[in-house]
């Protein structure tokens, strides 16, 4: 009897030991993978925006990518602040505990079960003519039509927690400042956005961890170029987006780039999940 | 003369509510417009699949492979439905998703488990973390680490295996997850008079925290599926794709989505794009479904 307790134990602290090391295992293919391309152009790698894969003119920079990245994310979550928002106070305070409330909520995790290439293809023949018919760019691909796409691909993360938090708020402030003579909006914005401020930011962080990483409905969108985007309805590519562009033609050096530019992306996706996860530990 | 200013002060006290008032009005109609903008688009990407997607959804299309793009052109310029159907992705899938599952399950459940044991110690903080870090990878970033593991190393070649594997680490933070919050529900005293009695530590995992937990588990790994059956991106890297029924897992194998790949970087068979995204839709949405209603009867 005593024996099988020792094997459960075994079993359970070996099971936990093996995910750290398949998380140490990535992070160390990851770097592994990663040495040539860092040999050859060490930080210059990170800070030049010249991706060139002509032999003999090799030079590998992911500024462009990097920046891809980040801008898209940006522009997604800007579109998905005022949304995400309203629907986190339309579900956890304007109509809490109604049955619309749980229709709406219902729609928008909806939204985190549609796959990325279904994203990307509604994107391409529905978002993209759309673009091109308002002028805003000859082909319609671009970062903004990939800005909007991965907006509405982050609304449900984003959506998710602030409404959790916004139903937190303790309801004897809210009807304490209601006995007072507030109206619901200074509830909003006196009471529920004082409150849930450190909650419904770690959740737009979150979302935006999520931006980052999207890699289908982004490839298809944005265009693939290497350079840096200049202008709203420029082409670009994302980090995600040339590692699935580019992986099947690379190897040597090209393949290490990539790899390079996989672990920079994991580097920055972790940073940024990390905040999102501190925050939510000191609240 | 005398109520002169008390009745500029009534007015004045009345325009203020007034425009709190209608100030108040602005901000609920503004996020009953915006919360309408949220939720217009999953309405628009659903009705597309299903308008565009109907046709081609007949019987051929869950028995027979994939076309190839002679048949998928000829059948174009007689004006006919493209013949053939996504058999070699529904069965990859399936394979693919499986064997994920089979890797991720057991090894999900037992970390939860562990995290749910001993959950306010630093290490199980530590596991924690790791499996909230694993959660937010990016899945082209897997898509990578199983082409090194897998592909270069194991099966030397595309395989489903590699496939597999990047699913399997995507699907392990999530039942770990599950796991961990749905054993956190279960009351001690059911655990405690199983220790009372002298039960083993395993017939307590295997006959009381299992069963008296199962909806709840089984939600999460529903819910796990649910989240890589429409995965591409990883498997673009790993599974390379097949125009044949594939169930060698050391070999490559096609899936659902990348099936939808292929079909929309050719002309000839963009056609089937929409029916095979309204198949992978409703697959999604149904294991959602189920997830819903398993956890709502409890």
């Amino acid at each position: 009897m005593f024996k099988s307790e020792k094997i459960t134990k075994i079993i359970l602290y070996a099971s936990s030991a093996l995910i750290v090391l398949v998380s140490a295992g990535i992070v160390l293919s990851l770097m592994n993978g990663s040495i040539p391309a860092f040999k050859e152009f060490g930080l210059k790698f990170i800070i030049s925006n010249d991706w060139n894969p002509t032999e003999g003119k090799e030079n590998y920079g992911a500024l462009p990518f990097i920046a891809g990245t980040v801008i898209t994310s940006f522009i997604a979550i800007i579109i998905c602040l005022p949304l995400a928002f309203s629907t986190s106070l339309f579900i956890g305070e304007y109509y809490r505990g109604t049955r619309l409330a749980g229709i709406v909520g219902t729609m928008v995790d909806m939204l985190a079960g549609i796959p990325s290439i279904v994203y990307g293809l509604w994107g391409f023949y529905v978002l993209r003519p759309l673009i091109v018919d308002l002028g805003l760019s000859a082909q319609g691909y671009g970062i903004f039509t990939a800005g909007i796409i991965l907006a509405i691909m982050i609304i449900p993360y984003a959506t998710s927690i602030s409404t959790e938090i916004i139903m937190m708020v303790s309801s004897e402030l809210k009807e304490g400042a209601y006995s007072l003579g507030a109206t619901r909006k200074d509830v909003i914005f006196s009471v529920i956005i004082p409150n849930a401020r450190s909650g419904i930011f770690t959740s737009y962080i979150l979302a935006f961890g999520r931006a980052l990483g999207e890699t289908m409905a982004v490839t298809m969108l944005i265009g693939n170029t290497n350079l840096i985007p200049r202008g709203f309805f420029d082409t670009g590519n994302t980090m995600a987006s040339v590692i699935a562009n580019q992986f099947g033609e690379a190897d040597g050096l090209k393949l290490s780039a990539l790899i390079t530019i996989g672990l920079l992306l994991f580097v920055i996706t972790g940073i940024i999940n990390g905040i999102g996860k501190l925050i939510i530990k000191r609240m | 003369m005398d109520d002169m200013p008390a009745y500029s002060l009534r007015t004045r006290i009345a325009e203020g509510r007034d425009h709190r008032v209608v100030k108040d009005k602005l901000l609920s109609i503004l996020v009953i417009v915006f919360s309408a903008i949220t939720i217009f688009p999953i309405v628009l990407i659903i009705g597309k699949l299903i308008s565009k997607g109907y046709k081609q959804i007949n019987l051929d299309f869950f028995i027979k492979k994939a076309p190839d793009t002679y048949e998928a052109m000829t059948a174009l310029n007689a004006g006919e439905i493209i013949p053939g159907g996504i058999l070699n992705g529904i069965t990859g899938t399936l394979l693919m998703v499986l064997m994920a599952a089979l890797i991720a399950i057991p090894l999900g459940l037992l970390i939860g488990i562990f995290l749910y044991e001993h959950g306010s110690k630093k290490y199980a903080g530590l596991i924690r973390d790791i499996s909230d870090i694993l959660q937010g990878v990016p899945s082209i970033v897997l898509g990578l680490i199983a082409y090194f593991w897998v592909v270069k190393n194991i099966t030397h070649g595309f395989s489903a295996l590699a496939g597999s594997t990047a699913l399997a680490i995507m699907m392990l933070p999530l039942i770990i997850r599950s796991t961990e919050e749905t054993l956190k529900m279960i009351p001690d005293s059911i655990k405690e008079a199983g220790f009372a009695l002298g039960v083993p530590y395993h017939k307590i995992i295997l006959r009381v925290l299992i069963p008296t937990g199962f909806s709840g588990l089984l939600a999460g790994i529903l819910l796990a599926i649910s989240r890589i059956i429409g995965e591409t991106a990883p498997l673009m890297l790993t599974a390379l794709g097949s125009m044949e029924v594939n169930f060698n897992i050391q070999k490559p194998t096609s899936a659902v989505p990348l099936l939808i790949w292929e079909f929309y970087n050719d002309p000839n068979m963009v056609d089937l794009i929409w029916s095979s995204s309204l198949f992978l839709m409703a697959l999604v949405l149904i294991l959602n479904i189920v997830t819903k209603s398993i956890r709502s009867k409890k």
